[in-house]
């Protein structure tokens, strides 16, 4: 994976609301604060984190429907943060989502030939016999059999898995680079999710896309991305190969993060999950230091509270940020807290 | 006899379409103290049952019969204003779906859990006021939140409250429809955790509505599959989780992804069926894998060995001869 080029590379961004609350009050959104983040060619990179973590945001940023407030965007070598929409074209092309609610995307009035075909006539791509062949190849690769009826077929008259197949074939027309899917299958019931998510591995497979898949379902993250990412109150706590993060998680949060997933157990109901008191705090006003410290069971009083710890490697490609894996500033605690007690 | 016991439960919804079958003939039976989990896809008709036990039907039910014992007293034979008095609430209450987004927003919430208690008017005032602060704290909660308004409150805490509303008057039986699918995981393990100490420590008996097979194991020592307007399977956890006997569970717990196991999920190719003209043989015919000729007619509920049943004419074969093999079914898209 290493030796692949960057597809696309978010370095310190940070996004930053304004609300307005009543005629004078202010307050300021903390959506994203710092996050750097590469995806490369041909790389699946799961987004984990409870709502309001920012995934969402981040997402958009690295789609330009978002302005980063602070920190640089980069697509394909080209740094994309600054230019204008109509400098955007050919990233608008190469560049594609999906959402989590199939509606969103799709126009209930069009008919599935008609929205699947539609980013290829904005683009002025090839003849209407050649963009319908092609449209109808698509759809045989995402198996909405039988092809032709479907078609025909109109939203309201397709299951939400099929609809969500149509939303990432239409995603997957204009054969992106990059696809940003964001709960791709959270509408979707259960026994359908596999499917739409294989069909999206084999896509990337087969395509070579980067991937950024943003989920709360760290499981499903586990299946289908190389790497999971964490993300905390707009900051990215962990980061490194999805089986790593999941079968030994550094990060506090991740830990309690996994040990809150129910797995289908029978003994499950006569233990009580060691759970993190307290829910995330608003990011309107963060904490100081690390921004998980006023949950943290693992808390170091003038260490945590001071400053924030940095995203840094500690095993090859895993990166975590709490103090506790920085061995310097460990160090440095310690010797303070022995020249207090002098 | 059995705390509770359901047979042929069955709740059609009237459309200009035709009537919508959302519940039929649903049987089970639960012991007091126990849970029940009642777990399948959306538009299954979970909650519908939810609704057809506590008696809170809408104005187009087109067919509304079976039978429903709790403590051996029969209730579908009971008048509406006799189950308003003595039954909901009282004996069965429930926290509905969605509830935590529905709270009076201009009511403080200690009011709103004490409503039905004023109303009854059997209770004075500060006696109604004691009570939502016992119960406040029985949820896990400061009894001074009797004070603030919803908006005040994140999301775990609402939800906190729409149980306290629901055990305000000590009911023996609680039915929680998907009370925590709104919810962050890390909250949703703190309610599991409270449900859990209500069930061991009030003994509540509970009926656990949701889409998500994992989490019922949470709390269930039951498990219904529901499927189509049917419960297909029923029976102790360990049975439904580690030996599921019907297609659809066997289908629906190898489409979980597993957190700690690189076996990758399946899937159900397919949709359920509309549940205006559901197909006439079994409902799990046009997605199963091991469909065969009596399928196309309904198959009966049978017994298995070890304590669970289920809605499939396999269970029928396995007594008689040899026993079909999945993907026979030319119906079905391969997977
Ligand atoms: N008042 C009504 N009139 C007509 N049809 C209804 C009515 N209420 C529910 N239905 C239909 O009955 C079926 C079962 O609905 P129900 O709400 O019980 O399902 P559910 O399993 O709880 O689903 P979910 O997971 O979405 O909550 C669905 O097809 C639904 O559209
Ligand atoms: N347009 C907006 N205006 C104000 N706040 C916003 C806006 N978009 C997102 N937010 C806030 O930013 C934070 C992160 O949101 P989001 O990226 O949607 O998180 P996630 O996808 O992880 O749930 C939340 O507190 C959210 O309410
Ligand atoms: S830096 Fe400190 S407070 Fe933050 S996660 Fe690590 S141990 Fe906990
Ligand atoms: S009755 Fe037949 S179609 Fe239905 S679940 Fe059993 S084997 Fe499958
Ligand atoms: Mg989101
Ligand atoms: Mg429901």
């Amino acid at each position: 994976m290493k030796a692949l080029k960057d597809m696309v590379r978010l370095e310190d961004v940070h996004v930053h609301f304004v609300l307005r609350r009543g005629l004078f009050q202010r307050g300021i959104v903390h959506a994203v604060n710092g996050v750097s983040l590469s995806i490369a060619a041909q790389e699946i990179v799961a987004l984990v984190g409870e709502s309001g973590s920012g995934k969402t945001t981040l997402g958009r940023v690295s789609l330009r429907l978002e302005r980063p407030t602070v920190g640089r965007v980069w697509f394909d070598g080209r740094e994309i943060s600054h230019l204008s929409e109509g400098e955007l074209r050919e990233f608008r092309r190469r560049a594609q989502a999906v959402f989590q609610d199939p509606y969103s995307s799709i126009n209930p009035y069009m008919t599935v030939a008609q929205i699947v075909e539609e980013p290829l006539i904005i683009h002025k791509i090839g003849s209407r016999s050649e963009r319908l062949a092609h449209v109808e190849a698509l759809l045989e690769a995402l198996r909405l059999h039988p092809v032709r009826e479907f078609m025909q077929k109109f939203p309201h008259q397709m299951s939400g898995g099929q609809r969500q197949r149509v939303a990432l074939a239409r995603a997957l027309i204009l054969n992106p680079d990059y696809l940003m899917a964001d709960e791709p299958v959270s509408m979707i019931d259960a026994s359908s999710r596999a499917e739409i998510l294989q069909l999206m591995q084999e896509q990337q497979k087969e395509r070579g896309m980067a991937v950024l898949y943003i989920t709360h379902d760290i499981a499903t993250a586990r299946h289908y991305a190389h790497r999971i990412g964490v993300m905390y109150l707009g900051s990215l706590v962990e980061l490194g190969p999805s089986r790593r993060i999941i079968d030994h998680p550094l990060h506090p949060y991740t830990q309690h993060l996994i040990e809150a997933v129910p797995e289908p157990d029978p003994a499950n109901r006569h233990r009580q999950r060691q759970v993190v008191p307290g829910e995330p705090p608003s990011p309107i006003h963060l904490p100081k230091g690390c921004f998980f410290h006023p949950r943290c069971p693992k808390f170091m009083k003038g260490l945590c509270d001071a400053a924030r710890p940095a995203l840094k490697e500690i095993e090859s490609g895993h990166a975590v940020a709490c103090y506790l894996y920085h061995q310097e500033s460990l160090k440095e605690a310690k010797t303070e807290q022995v020249a207090a007690q002098v | 006899m059995a705390f509770l016991e359901v047979q042929d439960l069955t709740l059609y919804y009237d459309t200009h379409r035709g009537p919508v079958r959302a519940v039929d003939r649903v049987s089970f039976s639960l012991e007091k103290g126990e849970a029940l989990g009642i777990v399948g896809e959306s538009g299954c008709g979970k909650s519908s049952i939810a609704l057809a036990l506590i008696r809170v039907l809408p104005k187009n039910v087109h067919t509304y019969t079976g039978s429903v014992r709790l403590d051996g007293r029969e209730l579908l034979s009971l008048s509406d204003e006799e189950f308003r008095r003595q039954i909901r609430w009282r004996k069965i209450s429930m926290a509905f779906q969605g509830a935590m987004n529905v709270l009076n927003p201009v009511l403080k919430v200690g009011y709103q859990i004490a409503e039905p208690l004023l109303q009854d008017g059997q209770i004075p005032k500060e006696r109604a006021f004691a009570r939502v602060r016992e119960i406040l704290q029985l949820v896990g909660l400061p009894p001074e939140t009797a004070e603030r308004f919803p908006h005040e409150l994140s999301g775990g805490m609402k939800q906190r409250v729409v149980l306290a509303t629901a055990l305000v008057f000590n009911p023996s039986l609680v039915i929680l429809d998907e009370p925590t699918s709104a919810l962050d995981v890390s909250v949703q393990a703190q309610i599991m955790n409270l449900l859990k100490r209500l069930k061991s420590e009030l003994g509540l008996t509970f009926i656990f509505i949701t889409h998500d097979i994992a989490l019922a194991s949470d709390l269930c020592d039951r498990l219904g599959i529901a499927y189509a307007g049917q419960l297909v399977e029923e029976g102790p956890i360990e049975e439904i989780l580690q030996r599921p006997t019907h297609p659809y569970t066997q289908g629906l717990l190898a489409s979980m992804p597993l957190l700690h196991s690189d076996k990758p999920p399946s899937f159900i190719p397919g949709a359920p069926p509309g549940l205006i003209d559901p197909p006439k043989g079994c409902r799990f015919a046009p997605r199963c894998p091991y469909l065969f000729e009596r399928c196309e007619q309904p198959p009966p509920l049978l017994e298995t060995s070890r304590g669970s049943r289920a809605l499939c004419w396999l269970l029928a074969e396995r007594s008689s001869r040899s026993q079909p093999t999945p993907d026979q079914n030319p119906e079905r898209e391969s997977p």
